[in-house]
């Protein structure tokens, strides 16, 4: 079996690329992303690892806008993300100089994931280590939408998706709590998803969310307190009212 | 020098692309040019043997129905009429064509490649090219060309997500949006009978018989047009041929020969 996990180029005997498996790995390690589609807004939420008290948090931001249309977040080796965010941004605008029209999201995820295909065949080079989550309103048709790209350079759309850290945990949730939902709902639904798996708290979170007129918004730390704190009194209400009717018999 | 010759590559590379993993910007295929001592020289000389000199009339226009684009057919070589019956609008796609003036190789080859890449982005994006985008990638084909004597003047019409768009392209590398042109030794006719007589609410009749009127005036004074005048209509389902008339037919039915009464001999009128 170690033989066949040096060179990124070698198939193993099961059919199995054991680089892009360990690239795999390395995402699962990365801090926990999530992605929320609604109707007319999509979020996407970051794990918030403690800041040393000397950095200066504003030069670590993980939810980047690649166009004015299009964000993104990644989990995984965050070195590998600067590159792969480099060449994005520099072929969206190279495609409105070429035919004068902004990326489609589909188009721009493609673009990222073929580019990270192309590092698991060829010699020499390893794998990106990272899965992006990539969100986006179609520029002519103003649909929403939510893609995720990883390591081996597959690539879907999603309604709602989450990568890194216990991302297992974070879908199950999202699986069985989805529903159609639009503005602030979508933020409340992808803070809950995140809470599954991070300590709560704005500090430990950030989420942004984009909307077709305003673009990209990153949500300030109060912002995300105070929807914390209006899911914690949610939930201490249903438990309540789960409570009570047993009471009564 | 380097050529932007992704127009002519094959859609199959056979090695992979190592190359492109480490470069900043992705480079175009390319190939070296040969070393002499006078290049610009040497292709000049080579050009002029083989290319004939060009002349043609086309002309298209954008009004409340779509677009109106018309052309004759005649290939000159000089004084010698070689063809009268060349196809001078060409088909893109079902919903864009364009013009062909200057060199008719070089227009009808860069053309068709156009094809190409307006289909392969079709494939790639689930929707049709814009006419601004179409436009673009021809302008860019023909840039990197520039000084080495292509001789393209075209113009791109089209329905897309913008309404009617008409843009202008020429191997010198201009791209022009625009609502009235018209290209080719016989222009300053056409211009002059499309100018007098355009509206923008002309009803789709009189737009196609202006189109019609200004060729053959075109032909008519212009040595290097004539042969048929072809007129198509671009609408918001795609462009329809409506009509392709031999100009002396249209001479005849705008200008019917008028009947001079019959001379009389001269008679010796005698004195009485």
């Amino acid at each position: 079996m170690a033989r066949y996990d040096r060179a990124i180029t070698v198939f193993s005997p099961d059919g199995h690329l054991f680089q892009v498996e360990y690239a795999l790995e390395a995402v699962r390690k990365g801090n926990a992303a999530v992605g929320v589609r609604g109707t007319d807004a999509i979020v996407l939420g970051v794990e918030k690892k403690a800041t040393p008290k000397l950095q200066d948090s504003r030069s670590v931001r993980k939810i980047v806008s690649l166009d004015n249309h299009i964000a993104l977040a990644c989990a995984g080796l965050k070195a590998d993300a600067r590159v792969l965010i480099n060449r994005a941004r520099i072929e969206c605008q190279s495609h409105r100089l070429t035919v004068e029209d902004p990326v489609t999201v589909e188009y721009i995820t493609r673009y990222i994931a073929g580019l990270q295909q192309k590092f698991t065949q060829s010699g020499g080079v390893r794998p990106f280590g990272l899965s992006t989550l990539i969100i986006g309103f179609d520029p002519y048709t103003g649909v929403p939408a939510l893609y995720q790209t990883d390591p081996s350079g597959t690539f879907s759309a999603w309604k709602a998706n989450a990568t890194g850290r216990n991302s297992n945990s974070m879908r199950e949730f999202l699986e069985k709590n989805y529903k159609e939902t639009s503005g602030q709902e979508t933020v409340k639904l992808a803070i809950r998803a995140l809470l599954e798996v991070v300590e709560s708290g704005g500090k430990n979170i950030e989420i942004a969310v984009m909307t077709r007129e305003t673009g990209l918004r990153q949500l300030d730390e109060a912002e995300i307190d105070a929807i914390v704190a209006e899911i914690e009194a949610e939930k201490a209400a249903a438990e309540a009212a789960k409570k009570a009717p047993s009471k009564e018999t | 020098m380097k050529l932007d010759t992704t127009g002519l590559e094959s859609f199959a590379p056979l090695h992979g692309g190592m190359d492109d993993l480490h470069g900043e910007l992705w480079a175009p295929p390319s190939f070296d040019l040969p070393v002499c001592a006078d290049f610009d020289g040497f292709q000049k000389n080579a050009i002029q043997m083989v290319k004939p000199a060009k002349g043609t009339t086309t002309l298209a226009f954008v009004f409340k129905e779509g677009i109106i684009v018309a052309a004759e057919s005649r290939t000159s070589m000089g004084g010698y009429v070689a063809s009268q019956n060349v196809k001078k609008i060409v088909e893109i796609n079902p919903h864009m064509i364009a013009t062909v003036a200057g060199g008719a190789a070089d227009c009808i080859f860069w053309h068709r490649n156009l094809g190409v890449k307006c289909r392969l982005y079709e494939l790639e994006n689930k929707r049709r090219i814009s006419v601004a985008g179409a436009s673009k990638l021809l302008t860019n084909m023909l840039y990197s060309y520039l000084g080495m004597e292509l001789s393209v003047g075209t113009m791109i019409a089209g329905w897309d997500e913008m309404g009617p768009s008409l843009y202008y392209v020429d191997s010198e590398g201009g791209r022009l949006k625009g609502s009235r042109f018209s290209v080719g030794s016989g222009s300053p006719y056409a211009y002059a009978v499309l100018d007098n007589g355009y509206r923008y609410d002309m009803p789709l009749g009189e737009a196609a018989e202006l189109a019609r009127r200004a060729i053959y005036h075109a032909t008519f004074r212009d040595g290097a047009s004539g042969g048929v005048a072809i007129v198509y209509h671009v609408g918001p389902d795609g462009w329809k041929k409506l009509s392709g008339d031999d100009v002396k037919e249209l001479h005849d039915k705008y200008y019917p020969a008028v009947q001079v009464p019959a001379e009389q001999e001269m008679m010796q009128i005698t004195p009485l």
